[in-house]
């Protein structure tokens, strides 16, 4: 990244959001953002300000289809521009499953490389927001990093997202980009302001550590980042390592069997339901690369396999103390 | 009933609109319903409309109905369309028998859709055409030599998907064919989107769209036509109405008066033509893309035919409609032979050429077909690229563990039929 030491801006998830968008529309005279209400800045301000900077052709709403926006990106796509595209919510992206799955993902392999949506992004806001019941929390990664030919990105804060959104963007392959809405207002930091890429496909190791090996991505950072807290303070001496996916198709098998091998145990966490989950990968991809350095079964702490349920939301969630307690079961077992 | 109003309004602290005030508008011009638009006394529920006719320029005896509408091409280019349509149909039987004989895996044929080729006339080369599967018209009339035909057929080396589509998903990156995916209707949002992309680049140019009318029934025609009306998309949808999806027959495919009815309703200018005559298809295909180009819009063609041939190779169409009726269709209202009639009766084409040409084409996709089936299948490695750009680590790593297994189980993997690299 080249924008160390560079000049700052203080801004939020959606703001660094809007400032890639910019930075895509201002370097890419090709580049078009679009979706449902995205003209008068977009249902969380993502798109504010892009329509009066970049004209109506370029920033536009959308009728209210998810499959035809979804099919209208790939088809920009498919003649070498960049389609931008917005699903207001995840939760609602499933009516573009058959275009993502069936023909974003399939455009390049299935024509010999003749024709591809490299040029392709979607972004959708995501994951839990404190009240959302059904409809408005879900994470549904796992069931499209089961479709070869897409890329699947969550950032967990604002210099992450402006990073990972610009190289999504300009990435040659079909990307949905995931925003944890919770973070649009809550995680502020000092942005750099420059265009800045950060690379996809690569985890980040947070914090170092030496006894336990804990992976996340998206907003659960956050709640790792607090049950480490309690675990480090409860049991002096232990040492967690925090690693951020990032990239959660292609993920970094490297860098987490790398970190497992040295810590013997794992423990990973995500919003979306258990069963079939992205976890049940990163075990499974584990299991097989660090067989004889296992000194604990991996721990997955995950969303209970329901559908997401407004009020019992705390009792759902991989909270805090769910994490802390598959920290401790993992370091004591 | 007015001062009730004013009473209402007063009591609600509602500002009453003045009688014949201005109508508010958003800042897109959208159509706002205000006290100032269509209201009535009478309570009608609308019925059914009038059965839209379809547009036709010869009848089947390949007469001329009105000179006017005679696109008059010079001979070449009749000659050419005509030439294309026999070489399409040959090419239709020998592939449909070699599936029979088990050579290839799947074949569908264009049997009563070969006048569609008017359309293709009727486009420029960089126009970009998504099709659905039975649009081989599009490819012979833009070039595609046969070899490129049945090497896609055959999954050869030579077939510019590598061999992982099913026969006839044809692609042409070269010829502006967007390659063919099975999963019906996809295509027509993005062909909206391709064409908002060529209105974008400035693009002296618009995208036609195939689909069948069993595929209009698919969200994604809802989606495309919507999407193409409001974002001023210069599209063509052009749907090939033969009147069967599989077995399902338009009757149980959809209760309104075809396709065409509900392009009005998206606020697409739509007309229905005669799909058997490609001076009809034609005509209504060239307005459309001045239509389209210059105003920035799409539009929307019905061309009412038939399907004479079976589904697919995987169908016996006997089972669901009656041979004799196919029989009757194909002999009295043959798109190609309506053409030859039209050729016969100004004198450019005779018994003896269309016996020579037959006889060369034949033997052209013969030779094509033996050397084809002669090749090898690609390279094994190409199971792997082009998921994505590059290989990520977990497909090297797969393809490294399936590269070792061909080396561990030879007898079960045999590679000689597939090109080394």
């Amino acid at each position: 990244m080249s924008a160390n030491n560079s000049e700052t801006k203080k801004m939020n998830l959606f703001q660094a959001v809007n400032d890639a968008m910019s930075i895509a529309l201002t370097t890419d005279e090709r580049a078009v953002v679009f979706g449902e209400d995205v003209s008068f800045g977009g249902v969380f301000r993502a798109t504010s300000g892009l329509a009066e900077q970049f004209g109506r052709d370029r920033v536009f709403n959308t009728p209210l289809t998810e499959q035809g926006i979804a099919g209208f990106a790939v088809g920009m796509a498919s003649v070498g521009h960049t389609a931008i595209a917005e699903i207001q919510f995840a939760d609602y992206i499933f009516p573009a499953f058959d275009q993502l799955v069936n023909e974003a993902a399939k455009f390049r392999y299935r024509s010999g490389n003749q024709f591809n949506v490299g040029g392709l992004t979607i972004r959708s806001p995501s994951s839990a927001v404190g009240h959302g019941g059904h409809y408005h929390s879900q994470s549904p990664e796992a069931f499209f990093t089961h479709a070869p030919g897409l890329k699947v990105v969550t950032p967990r804060s604002p210099i992450q997202a402006k990073g990972l959104l610009l190289a999504s963007i300009r990435d040659r392959n079909p990307v949905i980009f995931f925003e944890p809405k919770i973070l649009y207002r809550a995680a502020v930091e000092e942005v750099p302001v420059a265009d800045y890429e950060l690379p996809l496909g690569k985890a980040e190791v947070i914090k170092k550590g030496k006894d336990v090996t804990i992976v996340g991505y998206g907003s659960q950072i956050y709640t790792l980042e607090n049950a480490i807290q309690l675990a480090e303070k409860k049991m002096p001496g232990l040492s967690c390592e925090l690693i951020d996916l990032r990239t959660i198709m292609p993920w970094d098998v490297e860098t987490v069997v790398e970190s497992v091998k040295k810590t013997g145990r794992l423990v990973v966490a995500h919003e979306a339901p258990k069963t079939a989950g992205v976890g049940a990968e990163v075990a499974a991809t584990v299991m097989e690369h660090c067989f004889l350095n296992l000194e604990a079964p991996i721990q997955r702490v995950c969303g209970w396999d329901t559908p997401f349920p407004l009020v019992f939301e705390k009792f759902y969630v991989p909270s805090m103390i769910r994490c802390y307690d598959a920290i401790k079961t993992a370091v004591n077992y | 009933m007015k001062t009730q109003l004013s009473n209402l309004a007063a009591s609600t602290s509602v500002v009453e609109p003045k009688p014949d005030g201005p109508v508010i508008t958003s800042s897109s011009n959208a159509k706002t319903w205000s006290a100032s638009d269509n209201f009535t006394n009478t309570m009608q529920f609308i019925q059914k409309q009038p059965t839209l006719e379809a547009y036709r320029v010869m009848d089947h005896t390949g007469t001329v109905l009105n000179a006017d509408h005679d696109p008059n091409l010079p001979k070449e280019e009749v000659l050419k369309c005509y030439k294309d349509m026999l070489l399409l149909h040959t090419m239709d039987g020998i592939l449909y028998d070699a599936q029979r004989q088990g050579r290839i895996s799947f074949y569908m044929t264009h049997y009563g859709e070969e006048a569609m080729i008017g359309s293709a006339a009727a486009l420029s080369p960089e126009d970009i055409v998504f099709g659905q599967y039975r649009e081989a018209f599009m490819l012979v009339y833009r070039g595609f030599t046969l070899d490129e035909f049945v090497n896609q057929c055959f999954s050869n080396e030579l077939d510019y998907g590598k061999g992982r589509q099913m026969p006839i998903h044809y692609g042409s990156k070269k010829l502006n064919f967007q390659t063919i995916s099975s999963p019906l209707g996809t295509q027509i949002p993005q062909a909206s989107g391709a064409a908002y992309a060529l209105k974008m680049s400035g693009a002296n140019a618009c995208s036609l769209c195939f689909f069948g009318e069993g595929a209009a029934s698919e969200g994604d025609f809802h989606a495309g036509l919507n999407m193409a009306a409001t974002l001023k998309s210069p599209v063509i949808f052009f749907c090939r109405n033969n009147g069967f999806a599989i077995s399902t027959p338009s009757t149980e495919q959809y209760k309104g008066d075809g396709i065409a009815s509900r392009g009005i309703g998206y606020g697409i200018d739509t007309i229905r033509v005669d799909g058997n005559d490609i001076w009809a298809i034609y005509n209504a295909t060239k307005a459309a893309r001045e239509m389209a180009i210059k105003e920035q819009k799409p539009v929307l063609i019905e061309a009412m035919t038939y399907r004479i041939g079976h589904h697919s190779t995987s169908d016996d169409s006997t089972k669901y409609r009656d041979r004799k009726e196919v029989e009757e269709r194909a002999q009295f209202d043959n798109p190609v032979t309506r053409l030859r009639r039209y050729l016969e009766n100004k004198n450019w084409w005779s018994q003896e050429e269309e016996d020579a040409y037959r006889k060369k084409v034949r033997k052209d996709i013969m030779t094509s077909f033996t050397a084809a089936e002669k090749r090898k299948k690609p390279a094994v490695k190409h199971l792997f690229t082009d998921v994505y750009d590059e290989l990520p680590p977990n497909l090297v790593k797969q393809q490294q563990e399936l590269n070792e297994l061909i080396k561990k189980y030879p007898e079960y993997y045999d590679t000689s039929d597939y090109a080394s690299s």
